[in-house]
C-alpha cells in the first residue's frame, strides 16, 4: 500500500527537466519510403563506425601478421601474374610495367570483389541484430564495406610504393583518383546491398556471388589490358562497372591511355547499380525480420 | 493530448506460416511461381496469402501512453506481447495500423544484443552501447559506472568469449541498463540470470520507472509488474483484453490463464518450445482424498512424441505469479531417462490453501526447450493438517507452511 503512494507522489515531480528536441517516430506500413534516408544513416553513423571496427578488428585477431596480410595478398598476387600472364604469355601493358599494370587493377578488384563478397553475406551473419533492435537495416552492409576500406587504403598505399620503386612518379591525373574510388564504391554498394537483401530470402545467393565474382575477374580488364576487346563488343562491355573503373584508375595512376567512352559507360551502369540497389532494398527491407 | 508519447491505432501483424517459421523460399520455388505466374498472368494482389496460412499475431490494437507511465503487458505465451513491443522498436512492421512515438525508444528485448565473442570487454561495451543508441561520448562518460554496476572490471580487456556466462550476462545488461532513452521497452529481461541478478535489474527498472521516464514491460512476474506498473494492458489472442490498473487486470490475467487450463492441454496453442515432445496431460492428485496442506499428491505428467530422453521440469507459482517451488528431474538426475509418463511423488504437500498454477517444460538433451505451457493446471489446495496441525491460508504472509515446533519461554 504505501509503495502504491510514494509512486503517486514521485508522479507529481515528474520531468521537471525541459525536454530536448522531440524525435517523432510515425511506424506506418503505408508510408512512403525513400530510397534512402540520409538523415537518418547520418544519426546512426556511429553505429556504422562500431560495426564496421568490429569487422575489422575482428578480421587480424589472433594472426601473426595481422594487416600485413593486406600487403601479402596482392604482393603475391602481382608476383604470379607477373610471371604467368607478363612474362610467359606477353600480354601487353599499354606500355607500363607489367607488375604495375596487373597491381592497378588487383587493388581496386580485391576491394570490389571482397565488398561485394561480405556485404552479400552481412544481413545473415548479423541476423541477430536485425531481430532484435532497430536501426536503419542499410546501416549493416554499408559497415561491411566500411570494413574493406582499410585493406583498399593499404593496397593503393602499395601500388604508390611500387610505382616509385620502379623509378615513376604519379601523373598529375592521380588526383581525379578518388572520383573513381568514389565511383566503385557506389557501383559495390549498388549490388551489394541488393544481393544482401535478396540473400535474406534466397540463401542461394550466397553460392552464387562468389564463383560469380571469379567469372566477372575475367569480364574485367584486371590481367589484360581494355582495348583487347574488339571496338564492337566495348559498350556492351563496358556495362560491367568495373571494367571503366579499372580503366581509369590505370589511367590516373600510370597515365596509360584510356577509353572515355567505355569509362562514361562504366560510370552511368555503376550510378544505375546504386540506385537500382537501393531500391531493392529498400522495397524488401521491411519483410528482414520475418524472413530472416 | 500533448503528453501522449505512444499512440498506437488499429495495429495488426499477420504472419505467413512456413515462413515464419523456418521453411526458407527457394530459389526455385520462386522461379516457379514467377513462371506459373506469367503463365496465368493472374494480377498480383499483394496479399497472395488471405487464406487459412495466414496467422494474426496481432489485430486492431489500439493504445496510448503517457508520458511517466510504467505499462505493463501482461499475457499468456503467443499473445502477441512481443510483437507489440517489437513494432513499436520497429523491429517488425506490422501489416496495417499505425503508431507515432515521441522521444527516443529503447528497447530491451535480450540483453547482449551484437556481442562479439572476440571482442574484448571494454570493446563490447562500444559496440553493443553504440547498437543500444548510445553516443560514443555517453558510452565514455558512463564507462566507469558501466563496468561497477557489472563487477568484471580485472576483466575489461579480455575477449568476452573467455567469459563465465554469468559475467557476460551480467556486462550485457550493465550496458543495457545504461541506455537512458526516453522511453524504455523491456521484454522478460527480469527473468534472466540469478536471484541476485534479477533483483538488481529489477532495482534498476524501478529506479528508472522513478526518474519518470516512460516504460513498457512485459512480464511473467506479476508480483513485478505489480510493484513497478501503475497501468496494464491485458492481451490475449492478439487483441487487447482489457486496459487498467494493474492489480485488476493481474486478477483478470489469472482467470485468463485458467479459462486457458481448462481447455485440453493437448491442444493447448499458448506454448512455446519446438514441440517435437510435447506434454499432453497433467493432473494432481491424491489417492486418499482431496488435494490438501499436509497431505501426499501425486503430479502425473502424460507426454508424447518420440521416445527420448528430456528433462522435465514442473513449477508451482502462486497467485501472484512467483514461482513456490519446482521439481526437476535434472536434480534428480533422471533427465537422462525415458519415458512418457512422468511421476511426482510428494510425501506431505506443504502448501498453504489456495490457488496454485503448474507450468510445465521439457528441455530436450541437446538443451532446446521441447514444450513450455503456461498454467498447465490450476491446482487448488485444500485446507489440511500438516503434522497434525490445521494449516491456513495466509494471503500476503507467503504460502508455503513446513512442520515446525514453537516454544515460548519466559
Amino acid at each position: 500500500m504505501g509503495r502504491q503512494g510514494s509512486r503517486d507522489a514521485i508522479k507529481v515531480s515528474v520531468r521537471t527537466d525541459p525536454l530536448p528536441v522531440i524525435v517523432e517516430t510515425v511506424i506506418d506500413p503505408s508510408r512512403k519510403r525513400r530510397l534512402i534516408d540520409l538523415p537518418e544513416l547520418w544519426r546512426y553513423r556511429e553505429v556504422v563506425f562500431f560495426l564496421a571496427w568490429r569487422d575489422f578488428k575482428v578480421k587480424y585477431r589472433q594472426t601473426y601478421l595481422g594487416v600485413l596480410w593486406a600487403m601479402l595478398q596482392p604482393l603475391v598476387a602481382m608476383s604470379v601474374l607477373s610471371v604467368f600472364f607478363g612474362r610467359l604469355v606477353g600480354i601487353s601493358s599499354n606500355g607500363a610495367p607489367y607488375p604495375l599494370f596487373v597491381l592497378c587493377g588487383l587493388v581496386p578488384w580485391n576491394f570490389f570483389s571482397r565488398a561485394v563478397g561480405s556485404m552479400t553475406g552481412s544481413l545473415v551473419s548479423n541476423q541477430e541484430l536485425v531481430k532484435r533492435v532497430y536501426f536503419p537495416r542499410l546501416i549493416i552492409p554499408i559497415s561491411a564495406i566500411a570494413a574493406c576500406l582499410t585493406d583498399m587504403i593499404v593496397g593503393f598505399a602499395l601500388l604508390f610504393a611500387a610505382l616509385l620503386a620502379f623509378g615513376s612518379w604519379p601523373a598529375p591525373q592521380v588526383l581525379f583518383l578518388p572520383l573513381f574510388v568514389l565511383v566503385m564504391a557506389a557501383s559495390a554498394t549498388g549490388l551489394g546491398v541488393a544481393l544482401s537483401a535478396i540473400n535474406v530470402r534466397f540463401r542461394d545467393v550466397g553460392y552464387l556471388v562468389p564463383f560469380s565474382l571469379q567469372i566477372v575477374l575475367f569480364m574485367t580488364p584486371v590481367v589484360y589490358p581494355g582495348n583487347l576487346v574488339p571496338h564492337f563488343w566495348r559498350p556492351l562491355y563496358s556495362l560491367n562497372p568495373m571494367v571503366g573503373i579499372v580503366e581509369a584508375v590505370r589511367w590516373s595512376v600510370l597515365g596509360t591511355p584510356a577509353d572515355w567512352v567505355m569509362i562514361s559507360i562504366s560510370i552511368l551502369s555503376s550510378l544505375a547499380l546504386l540506385v537500382a540497389g537501393l531500391a531493392i532494398f529498400s522495397k524488401s527491407e521491411r519483410a528482414f525480420p520475418d524472413l530472416i | 493530448m500533448t503528453d501522449t508519447v505512444i499512440q498506437a491505432t488499429n495495429l495488426s501483424k499477420a504472419y505467413r506460416l512456413g515462413v515464419a517459421n523456418n521453411s526458407f523460399p527457394t530459389l526455385r520455388d520462386a522461379l516457379a511461381s514467377g513462371a506459373r505466374r506469367i503463365l496465368h498472368r493472374k494480377p498480383d494482389l499483394g496479399r497472395r496469402n488471405s487464406g487459412d496460412d495466414q496467422f494474426w499475431a496481432l489485430r486492431d490494437v489500439s493504445f496510448e501512453v503517457r508520458a511517466g507511465e510504467v505499462l505493463a503487458v501482461i499475457g499468456p505465451n503467443g499473445a502477441g506481447k512481443s510483437t507489440i513491443l517489437k513494432i513499436l522498436a520497429q523491429i517488425v512492421e506490422p501489416t496495417s495500423g499505425r503508431a507515432t512515438i515521441r522521444g527516443r525508444l529503447g528497447a530491451l528485448l535480450e540483453v547482449g544484443t551484437g556481442f562479439h565473442a572476440e571482442l574484448t570487454g571494454r570493446e563490447n561495451i562500444y559496440l553493443n552501447g553504440a547498437i543500444l543508441g548510445m553516443r560514443r561520448a555517453e558510452i565514455r562518460s558512463k564507462l566507469d559506472e558501466i563496468v561497477e554496476f557489472s563487477g568484471v572490471e580485472p576483466f575489461l580487456d579480455t575477449p568476452v568469449k573467455r567469459y563465465s556466462s554469468g559475467m557476460y550476462l551480467r556486462l550485457a545488461f550493465a550496458i543495457a541498463a545504461h541506455v537512458d532513452p526516453d522511453i524504455l521497452v523491456i521484454d522478460e529481461i527480469l527473468a534472466v540470470g540469478d536471484a541476485a541478478f534479477q533483483k538488481k535489474c529489477i532495482a534498476k527498472a524501478e529506479s528508472v520507472a522513478e526518474t519518470g521516464r516512460t516504460v513498457l514491460i512485459a512480464s511473467h512476474q506479476m508480483s513485478v509488474l505489480q510493484r513497478l506498473c501503475n497501468r496494464a494492458i491485458l492481451i490475449d489472442g492478439g487483441t487487447i483484453l482489457a486496459d487498467g490498473p494493474t492489480s485488476d487486470l493481474v486478477r483478470n490475467y489469472l482467470q485468463t490463464l485458467e479459462a486457458h487450463a481448462s481447455t485440453d492441454l493437448s491442444t493447448r496453442t499458448t506454448r512455446t518450445g519446438r514441440g517435437r515432445l510435447r506434454v499432453v496431460g497433467i493432473e494432481v492428485f491424491n489417492k486418499k482424498g482431496p488435494v490438501a496442506s499436509g497431505q501426499p499428491a501425486v503430479f502425473r505428467l502424460q507426454v508424447d512424441g518420440p521416445r527420448e530422453a528430456a528433462q522435465c521440469l514442473v513449477t508451482i507459482i502462486d497467485d501472484l505469479g512467483d514461482p513456490v517451488t519446482s521439481f526437476d528431474t535434472l536434480e534428480h538426475s533422471l533427465h537422462d531417462r525415458q519415458g512418457d509418463v512422468y511421476t511426482v511423488d510428494v510425501e506431505s504437500l506443504m502448501l498453504r490453501p489456495g490457488r496454485y498454477r503448474i507450468d510445465v517444460a521439457l528441455v530436450a538433451d541437446d538443451r532446446v526447450v521441447e514444450d513450455h505451457v503456461e498454467t498447465a493446471a490450476v491446482l487448488d489446495v485444500m485446507p489440511g493438517l500438516l503434522d497434525d496441525r490445521p494449516v491456513t491460508a495466509q494471503p500476503g504472509f507467503g504460502s508455503v507452511s513446513f512442520p515446525h515446533r514453537w516454544v515460548v519461554r519466559r
